[in-house]
């Protein structure tokens, strides 16, 4: 460490919440083009690939738009937790528990639905989350269990009880004893916003979602509370804020979100409840929360991106039949390059011997 | 037959079946003790797997090829000790960056070893020992993975809380900033912890392509990375309880199969429930006790340090 | 259409009609057929996805001069599965094979949007003007090899590892049953789901359990090798399912279920070529060749082989039926009476155990 230095800037720079991401961008490419040149792919057209043709059409930016919105639904919630230090690592949980809540209450309802149905199932899709979520809230403080385990079982759990049900109560009766439900009807379903592409009620939400994490953290007591409880916990003690509330507050908050995103999923793009519906969403929506560096905006965008690259890939492997491990791979580079870039905003690079202490 | 013979073969399989999570648990524990929270331990599992699987497969030999798999699952690991250590990137999320990485670049590496079958380890076998009833094949009957998993439970113990560099390992995972204030270099002893967790989450993906099931299938640690995180968790932090953990969940899986078998009527998949719900419920257990947790927990536990901040 | 079609009248007013034969000859040389193919797995699971990538290995070599074929692997069946078939629609792929059940309204969807192109869902029930569906009888070789477990057996408990209780695990287990049975009417099986299609460890974990109760074959409607490495570790007899997996066992395997698309997946393409491409539903099974065996272990006796081959040439004939009554329940109440065998309904639904399985089938 004695050539190359990282000095602390007396504040974060300005400037460099800016330049990160395009040098992490910039960085990217230029690794992505030596990766996919050395597994024998032409570069430029894996990249292309990418990241400009799937948005080359409406229907494309409105496949990232659909494919975003569980993320930052996710997203939101849990960085509002991070924030005060509420490990909830359940997003994919709390989502399969929504889908189950929302999703049952669509065929509860089937064929005596009506205007009403949609609104009881986002708030039936919510309640499912928060109670998911309220099983590690109480465990922490009344029994001090860790959320980080007992929020990370019940992802199982929750895969398992959804399982159970499109084998069992859920199924189709006329669907030939396979596991999905009936196909939910039109009042059941989220409507369309965009014509000619898959883009539905939910992203307005998870829009909704960004303005009132916002608020929530910026501009109200709360949110407030929640900084200082982060940050120096032993502050928020003297202070007197009730940390039990916050932390029933960001769980409840977060498992909701997470249920409405669950809802969105089968009352969205799949329109029926099925065994498959989160690909992983709950664990990279805390990607997506840390490298939207836990601001709603921020997540906004990390969302977008990373759902790019979930489609550039599979445009990859249509257009060049890359294979799908070289996504991984490639998306992890991604990642690493722009967290480590971070860096730069506190700190700035210094060459040469350290200097004698200051 | 007697249901209750199947108690020695329920406890054997137990052994075998905790042993992966055992590896990984004792490897991120300390890892965890030393301040630093790596949530990559599935991709670093992966990336010891399919290695230590390759080099067994072309050289015949197992002992290299465990070798190469806790080199590898170490080298898997520096790319999160750089990124988090010096270039300060956050854990959590490189930690989950890491396991993407690990899934895509395993599966990548194991392209042309898939299909290929391998020789499992000889299992122990002591004349009259083994051939005890109930306890054994499962004490007796196994093999060195088994043996040795187990076996690094007092090592990482004695490590941790009888040997000077425990103790500094310890005090950076405390308290950082004073350490450093001390003369110990947190940023390296950290490192070094990473590399040891890498190494044994590798040697626990290498027990399951080249033992438990000798072969190699992309993703085929299915999760217990994330069971071996969480039993770190489970363990507070202590080496003997992540054995017990390991012992729990890997019982309970093995348990509800043979419940399930015996045809009892209860739906598969709320049985499959069980090892999660056992784990939790044992957590809210000992968890009641408030200030033994706290003086277990890491106090530095994903922070980041910087010497010059 | 449209460059065609004014290419032709242009031709056709010059008259020159060997020309128009000759342009419209390249025109059909340079524009290959695309087909697409959707896999639920990585093509490197050496099971399901892999017997599929197969069969489009097969496309490719007796028809790689009319056709290029793509696949996307590890699709997941959610709300991504429409989009990868949607954007193999729109890239210009013509014939699009979904192999997996979760593709099902996904395919449906996409279909509408493009008449033009034509789809085959695998394993599915719903068709539509360009969709198609096929699917395997399997059960027909879990008849073969149940009545090869029905005589290996030495203690008459047969473990049989279970992915998801579908329908067609489900009939396997009770094809399975039947065949078993009337060898050895003293023989049982015993079920473990693992809720899963692909968990080795899960697997192994499975096979264990079931030997320690006592099983001394394992049979699997899993796809992963793992249960035949440990009926080999314990000097047990195994069944493979999807491919042949005789290797990850050679003294274990007795035989495998081998799925073979390839000679579906080329007629299929050809179909399309020629146009004579209809929406139908194919169920191939032995007979077809869709449904194979794995060549049989030495170690079976010669009379069990020529037994064993003996069914399939009748399930070929006809003269015998993977559901031939008088089929029991498990409560004893007979389901399929004596002279009729189960309709192809009756099986895509069946949700209930043969006589001879213990437990219940989860609901």
């Amino acid at each position: 460490m004695s050539f190359i230095r990282l000095e602390p800037r007396g504040q974060a720079s300005k400037t460099m919440v800016y330049v990160t991401p395009l040098l992490a961008v910039a960085l990217t490419l230029l690794s992505g083009f030596i990766l996919f040149l050395a597994m024998g792919f032409d570069p430029l057209k894996a990249l292309y690939s990418f990241f400009v043709a799937p948005v080359t059409s409406v229907r494309g930016v409105g496949e990232l738009v659909v494919k975003a919105t569980p993320l930052v639904l996710c997203a939101v919630g849990l960085a509002i937790g991070f924030r005060a230090n509420v490990w909830n690592i359940g997003a994919e949980g709390q989502l399969t528990l929504g889908a189950i809540t929302g999703g049952g209450l669509a065929l509860a309802f089937y064929g005596e639905g009506g205007w009403w149905l949609l609104p009881l199932m986002v708030i039936g899709g919510a309640i499912g989350g928060a109670v998911w979520a309220a099983v590690p809230a109480f465990l922490r403080l009344r029994f001090n269990a860790s959320e980080i385990l007992t929020s990370l079982m019940l992802n199982y759990v929750a895969l398992l009880l959804l399982n159970y049900l499109v084998h069992g109560p859920f199924r189709d009766p006329d669907g030939f004893a396979f596991p999905e439900s009936r196909l939910f009807e039109a009042d059941a379903t989220l409507p369309v916003l965009w014509a000619g592409t898959r883009v539905h009620l939910g992203a307005l939400f998870a829009l909704l979602a960004v303005a009132g994490g916002w608020l929530l953290i910026a501009r109200t007591f709360i949110g407030f509370q929640i900084k200082v409880i982060g940050l120096t916990p032993a502050a928020a003690g003297y202070a007197g804020f009730d940390q039990k509330r916050i932390v029933w507050l960001t769980l409840l908050l977060s498992g909701a979100l997470a249920g409405i995103a669950g809802m969105g999923e089968v009352a969205g793009p799949i329109g029926q409840v099925t065994a498959g519906i989160s690909p992983g969403y709950g664990y990279t929506a805390i990607i997506v929360a840390f490298l939207g560096r836990l601001h709603p905006v921020g997540i906004l965008l990390a969302a977008l991106l990373m759902a790019l690259s979930f489609i550039g890939g599979e445009a990859a492997q249509i257009a060049m039949g890359l294979p799908k491990a070289i996504t991984g791979v490639f998306q992890g580079m991604l990642l690493f390059f722009l967290l480590a870039s971070d860096v730069l905003i506190r700190y700035r690079v210094r060459f040469g011997a350290r200097r004698a202490a200051a | 037959m007697n249901d209750f013979a199947l108690i020695g073969p329920i406890l054997a399989a137990m052994f075998a079946a905790a042993t992966p999570l055992l590896f990984a648990a004792l490897g991120e524990l300390v890892v965890e003790k030393s301040g630093v929270l790596n949530l990559g331990v599935e991709g670093m599992m992966l990336v010891g797997a399919v290695c230590g699987f390759a080099v067994a497969v072309q050289t015949g030999s197992a002992t290299t090829g465990f070798l190469v798999a806790a080199l590898a699952g170490a080298a898997t690991a520096s790319l999160f000790a750089v990124l988090t250590l010096f270039l300060l990137a956050n854990q959590v999320a490189t930690g989950l960056a890491l396991t993407l990485f690990g899934v895509g670049l395993s599966a990548l590496i194991g392209q042309g070893f898939v299909g290929i079958p391998l020789e499992g380890l000889p299992k122990l076998y002591v004349p009259g020992l083994t051939d005890l009833p109930v306890v054994g094949q499962a004490l007796f009957g196994q093999d060195v993975m088994v043996y040795l998993a187990v076996a690094a439970v007092p090592l990482v113990h004695l490590f941790l809380y009888r040997t000077r560099a425990g103790l500094v390992l310890r005090a950076v995972g405390e308290n950082h900033t004073a350490a450093h204030a001390l003369g110990y270099k947190v940023l390296r002893i950290r490192f070094l912890a990473v590399l040891f967790g890498g190494a044994m989450a590798g040697l626990g993906g290498a027990f399951l392509s080249m033992d438990y099931t000798p072969m190699w299938a992309e993703n085929m640690t299915s999760g217990r990375g994330w069971i071996a995180l969480a039993l770190v968790v489970f363990a507070t932090w202590k080496p003997v309880r992540a054995m017990l953990g390991a012992w729990l969940f890997g019982g309970v899986t093995i348990l509800q199969l043979h419940v399930q078998g015996l045809g009892i009527d209860v739906p598969s998949q709320l049985l499959s429930m069980l090892p999660y719900l056992a784990t939790v419920l044992v957590l809210v257990l000992i968890s009641r006790d408030v200030a033994r947790i706290r003086l277990n927990a890491p106090a530095c536990l994903g922070k980041l340090f910087h010497p010059d901040a | 259409m449209n460059r065609r079609t004014m290419g032709k009248t242009v031709l056709g007013l010059a008259g020159a009609a060997i020309a128009l034969s000759v342009g419209m000859g390249s025109a059909f040389a340079q524009e290959k057929l695309k087909v697409g193919f959707v896999y639920v797995g990585p093509v490197s699971d050496h099971g399901y996805s892999y017997q599929h990538d197969q069969g489009r290995l097969a496309v490719e070599k007796a028809l790689g001069d009319k056709v290029t074929t793509t696949f996307v692997e590890n699709v997941p069946e959610g709300a991504d599965a429409e989009r990868v078939i949607e954007q193999l629609a729109a890239s210009g792929h013509k014939l699009i094979f979904t192999t997996s059940f979760g593709f099902m309204n996904p395919t449906l969807k996409v279909a509408q949007r493009h008449p033009d192109v034509k789809f085959e869902h695998a394993t599915g029930y719903k068709r539509a003007a360009n969709v198609a569906t096929y699917s395997g009888r399997f059960y027909e070789g879990r008849t073969v090899v149940g009545a090869i477990a029905g005589k290996m057996t030495k203690s008459n408990i047969i473990g049989y590892i279970g992915s998801y209780p579908i329908p067609e695990v489900v009939g396997g287990i009770n094809a399975f049953t039947i065949a078993l049975r009337e060898q050895n009417p003293k023989a049982e099986v015993r079920v473990v789901w693992v809720n899963s299609w692909y968990d080795p460890g899960k697997e192994a974990e499975a096979a264990k359990a079931l030997i320690d109760q006592g099983a001394d074959i394992i049979v699997q409607h899993t796809d992963s090798p793992a249960p035949i490495q440990t009926a080999q570790e314990r000097g047990l007899w195994s069944v493979g399912q999807s491919s042949d997996m005789t290797r990850f066992g050679p003294k274990s395997h007795l035989t495998a279920i081998v799925e073979d698309w390839n000679g579906y997946y080329v007629d299929r393409v050809k179909a399309v070529l020629d146009g004579s491409w209809k929406p139908i539903d194919t169920w191939g099974g032995i007979k077809t060749g869709m449904v194979e065996l794995a060549p049989y272990n030495p170690a079976i006796p010669a009379d069990v082989v020529k037994m064993a081959d003996q069914i399939k040439a009748d399930i070929v004939s006809g003269k015998r039926h993977s559901f031939q009554g008088p089929v029991k329940d498990q409560s004893g109440k007979v389901v399929i009476p004596e002279g009729k065998s189960a309709t192809d309904e009756q099986i895509l639904k069946m949700d209930w155990y043969v006589e001879g399985v213990q437990g219940k089938v989860p609901k």
